[in-house]
């Protein structure tokens, strides 16, 4: 005799490709740290424009970003670019192949991974350059 | 030709364009940070010397350069289509839009010609805060 075994109808909608899960937070996260580079580098040019005005002033202003509270809002920078870079080659993959659309979510973690990888590397080091001796 | 047809043309462009720009800068900045923020005494080693010295080697030059202008575009054209995206208003979309354009010309322009014009050893600083192939007088 054949078992039949009744079928659970599988209709529960997980979200899409985009909406509620890894492919959401990616998004918000490249977003966020899009914009917020953005503003960065606006102000970086400036900065960095003073060392055409005179030697003392640039000295002057590049102090600003040696203390302990611009310290930590450099880490947070780094990490910022970190993850745009990596999570911006997972899109471009997932644009170019089919093989990236269906491993997607994995290479999300991929990210986080390379992510904190790169972030173990860089943040002690820096973090001795503004609190060390 | 029609202007929706040539709209979307430009989006392609622009679409290509933060995909190679984005490969491009990660190599420029990568090695940005790396130089800046790791290497010996990291950001408390930036001065005027540091700088300066950089800048008078033509690698440099052109590095920081290529940097300047990739960035602001894909930071700005990024901004365009945050700006697209939220603000419904035609007219506050606009002065964003227009905003965003005018800031990263003029940024263009500045940092250019910071790079380009800059002199490692301007007369009558201190010696003491200028790149070690600087002599007196």
């Amino acid at each position: 005799m054949v078992d039949t075994v009744a079928r659970e109808p599988r209709t529960v909608i997980r979200g899409t490709l985009y909406r509620g899960h890894e492919g959401m937070w990616s998004w918000v996260l490249h977003r966020i740290t899009g914009v917020g580079m953005y503003f960065f580098l606006l102000v970086h040019v400036l900065d960095t424009a003073t060392v055409r005005i005179d030697p003392e002033l640039y000295n002057v202003v590049m102090e600003a970003y040696k203390t302990p509270i611009m310290g930590l809002g450099e880490a947070g920078l780094v990490a910022a670019i970190v993850f745009h870079a990596f999570n911006g080659l997972r899109i471009i993959l997932v644009d170019m192949t089919r093989w990236a659309v269906r491993h997607q979510r994995a290479l999300f973690y991929g990210v986080l991974v390379l992510w904190t990888v790169v972030m173990v590397a860089f943040l002690p080091r820096h973090l001795m350059h503004v609190f060390g001796a | 030709m029609n202007t929706l047809i040539k709209r979307m043309r430009l989006e392609r462009v622009g679409w290509i364009f933060m995909r190679v720009s984005g490969v491009i800068l990660i190599g420029l900045i990568f090695t940005h940070l790396t130089v800046n923020l790791m290497q010996d005494g990291g950001v408390k080693a930036i001065d005027f010397a540091f700088v300066a010295g950089k800048l008078a080697d033509p690698f440099w030059q052109w590095f920081d350069v290529s940097m300047l202008w990739l960035a602001l575009i894909h930071g700005t054209n990024g901004m365009r289509v945050v700006v697209d995206d939220y603000v419904t208003r035609p007219r506050l979309k606009k002065v964003l839009q227009t905003s965003l354009f005018v800031s990263a010309t003029v940024l263009i322009i500045l940092g250019t010609l910071v790079v380009f014009t800059l002199d490692p050893c301007p007369a009558g600083a201190p010696l003491s805060l200028l790149p070690s192939f600087c002599s007196a007088g």
